[in-house]
């Protein structure tokens, strides 16, 4: 076992870090502060290819693992969890299932275009009353002719008015399992500006504030037939699959926002002096730094085998890192918001100013606990596989 | 088009500055760079690449570690990568590395050969025009912005209080500024591709008519005297006056009580 990075992990990183602290950095209070989506950053990540990063080549992408993608992730994550949720929800969300359960003809029409950064993905399968429940899915699909006809909508959808392909879950039927009738659920692509396709409320969210989250609305919208992803009825198993793979992406935004809490803090007690010595003389601040530390690192050892394992899997092993993701998302979710509260407190007054940081850093680490699977969902996930 | 550029590792001034014993720099202690103007150099090629359609090849000397920089320069989309290292070229000057880099060269095809116009640790500029005379081509020092049209290069040429424009039949070699443009980044998958890659190796024996007078440190005509590090200052004092009055005549006081004044 090796925890060393490799030659092209380390360059990646340190391309990704550039690019935070060039790009991504110099715009994270702003956008939080105006609630704008960064849509320059967006093209600028387009181009240095950050949104195909674990596409194959054939299909325009850049070919590299998902370890990478998940470095990529985090170190955004570190100066703006924003951006890092953006790459996040377009790539796992949206091209991952693609490439996954897409026929050739799917895979050919949308992921090039979504790998190169021409376009922008996202994910709806949250409804007002189906969260961690997806059997409680309202949305509706039924086949006329040659089209599917959606009605209903979905909620707290990320990338929601900015992304123009979605990959939607609904009802398409229902099936008898185990004696019991139960919904029959299908997964589809749709594109933006498809007739009765429209968007609600815009969310008016605690953190991540630059994010585009929306409501979608599906009236009589109709899509082609082929817009089916996978098979009738698999909708379920493919977004729990894609799910499986999004808790890498936010795991990894959780151990970013973390690490760039850490970081502030390390550099802000160095600096500050209270009673004639700074305060990084305190064993107060060194044992606090010390514990944040200790849990940044396991949350990213976590992180970083969830994401080989993936890779592992991609690269056709017979695995499954369903178990991974969730420890890693548990585990860097709870660490990523008790990280980020302690640096509030180690900065005292300043901390609770929006000018230094650390408060937007607390605010973006709680939705970590509660999207793509609550910290509560990863314990059942874990816990089923402990048990069965 | 056939397109060589040089590039040089050099330390980060982020990092700390480390010496051997001799004066010159200890360059495996230290973290590494790309050279900045050599950067907007390779960038140039590369829209050249992009616009006209051309083959990269960048060429470093140094170390064994400086093959780093090389796979840098393949993941922001040069095509080749040649480093040229031996133990007999090491505490090269400006003149034994020109010579050596000369030396390289000439087994290569080249239109255009763009260097930086200095490297950010000996600041000499003195490596791209030495490698020209070598090579017996002309060269357009300062370039800040460039332009091919049919068999020549258009230079705008920097001056302190002007610009030259300068055209010149290809091959010639131009030293590029860092203003000349912004580098791009590199891609994930040109990393993964640039190490994947072959880097290819050149030491002395691989250098076309250099004399071993002319190489390494003794080959260097320049004798370092003494080197250091930048000496660091401490905090000083911050002060916050209430008013531009209130601080002009603080800075007063001060300059008089030093007797600068």
């Amino acid at each position: 076992m090796d925890f060393t990075l490799s030659k092209k992990h380390e360059m990646a990183q340190t391309l990704f870090r550039e690019f935070a602290e060039n790009e991504v950095k110099p715009l994270a209070q702003e956008i939080d502060e105006e609630h704008r989506f960064p849509r320059e950053t967006v093209e600028k990540m387009a181009k240095a290819g950050f949104l195909g990063i674990p596409v194959p080549k054939e299909l325009g992408g850049q070919g590299c693992d998902p370890l990478t993608y998940a470095m990529c992730v985090e170190e955004l994550s570190k100066v703006c969890g924003t951006t890092g949720v953006i790459v996040s929800a377009h790539t796992s969300l949206c091209v991952d299932p693609i490439q996954t359960y897409g026929t050739p003809e799917q895979k050919e029409k949308y992921i090039p275009d979504l790998a190169s950064g021409k376009k922008l993905g996202a994910f709806g399968l949250t409804e007002p009353g189906a969260g961690t429940d997806a059997q409680g899915q309202q949305t509706k699909a039924v086949l006329d002719g040659d089209e599917w006809v959606l009605n209903g909508s979905k909620c707290f959808i990320t990338n929601g008015k900015e992304a123009d392909i979605y990959i939607i879950i609904a009802v398409t039927g229902k099936i008898e399992k185990r004696g019991r009738m139960q919904k029959e659920i299908s997964a589809f692509i749709v594109e933006k500006g498809t007739p009765g396709f429209t968007f609600g409320t815009k969310e008016n969210k605690m953190g991540i504030c630059a994010s585009s989250t929306y409501e979608l609305i599906f009236t009589d919208c109709r899509i082609p037939k082929e817009n089916l992803l996978g098979a009738k009825g698999k909708g379920f198993g493919i977004a729990m699959h894609t799910l499986d793979g999004g808790r890498i992406g936010i795991a990894a935004q959780a151990l970013g926002i973390a690490e760039g809490a850490l970081e502030t803090t390390i550099n802000y007690v160095k600096e500050r002096k209270q009673f004639g010595r700074s305060i990084s003389a305190f064993q107060n601040t060194q044992f606090q730094l010390a514990d944040m530390a200790t849990k940044v690192e396991a949350a990213k050892l976590l992180v970083y085998k969830a994401a080989m394992k993936k890779g592992e899997y991609q690269n056709g092993a017979k695995v499954s890192y369903s178990v991974e993701a969730a420890m890693a998302k548990l585990y860097a979710a709870e660490v990523a918001m008790e990280v980020t509260t302690k640096a509030v407190q180690l900065h005292g007054g300043y901390g609770y100013i929006k000018e230094y940081g650390v408060e937007r850093m607390m605010r973006d680490a709680k939705i970590t606990e509660i999207y793509e699977g609550t910290s509560e969902v990863q314990r059942m996930v874990i816990s089923a596989n402990l048990l069965n | 088009m056939k397109i060589v550029v040089c590039v040089k590792q050099v330390p980060d001034t982020k990092g700390g500055v480390k010496f051997n014993p001799d004066g010159t720099l200890d360059r495996g202690a230290m973290l590494t760079i790309m050279n900045p103007d050599d950067k907007a150099g390779l960038e140039a090629a590369l829209r050249l690449k992009d616009e006209y359609g051309a083959e990269v090849t960048v060429v470093t000397m140094g170390l064994p570690k400086a093959e780093e920089v090389l796979r840098e320069a393949m993941a922001m989309g040069a095509d080749k990568g040649i480093l040229v290292t031996d133990r007999v070229l090491g505490g090269a000057d400006t003149w034994a590395t020109s010579t050596t880099l000369a030396g390289a060269i000439r087994n290569l095809e080249y239109d255009l050969i763009i260097t930086g116009r200095q490297a950010i640790d000996g600041d000499t500029a003195q490596v791209g025009p030495q490698i020209s005379e070598h090579l017996n081509i002309p060269v357009i020092s300062y370039a800040e912005d460039l332009k091919i049209e049919g068999n020549s290069v258009i230079v705008k040429r920097q001056y302190e209080d002007r610009y030259h424009m300068v055209k010149a039949q290809m091959p010639c070699l131009v030293t590029a500024l860092a203003e000349l443009n912004e580098p791009r980044y590199m891609t994930p998958g040109g990393i993964f591709d640039a190490y994947d890659a072959e880097i290819t190796v050149w030491g002395r024996a691989d250098l076309v008519d250099v004399d071993d007078a002319n190489l390494g440190l003794k080959g260097s005509p320049t004798k370092i005297a003494k080197a250091s590090d930048k000496v660091r200052k401490g905090a000083g004092e911050k002060v916050t006056p209430d008013s531009p009055d209130e601080a002009v005549s603080y800075i007063m006081d001060k300059l008089l009580t030093k007797h600068v004044i």
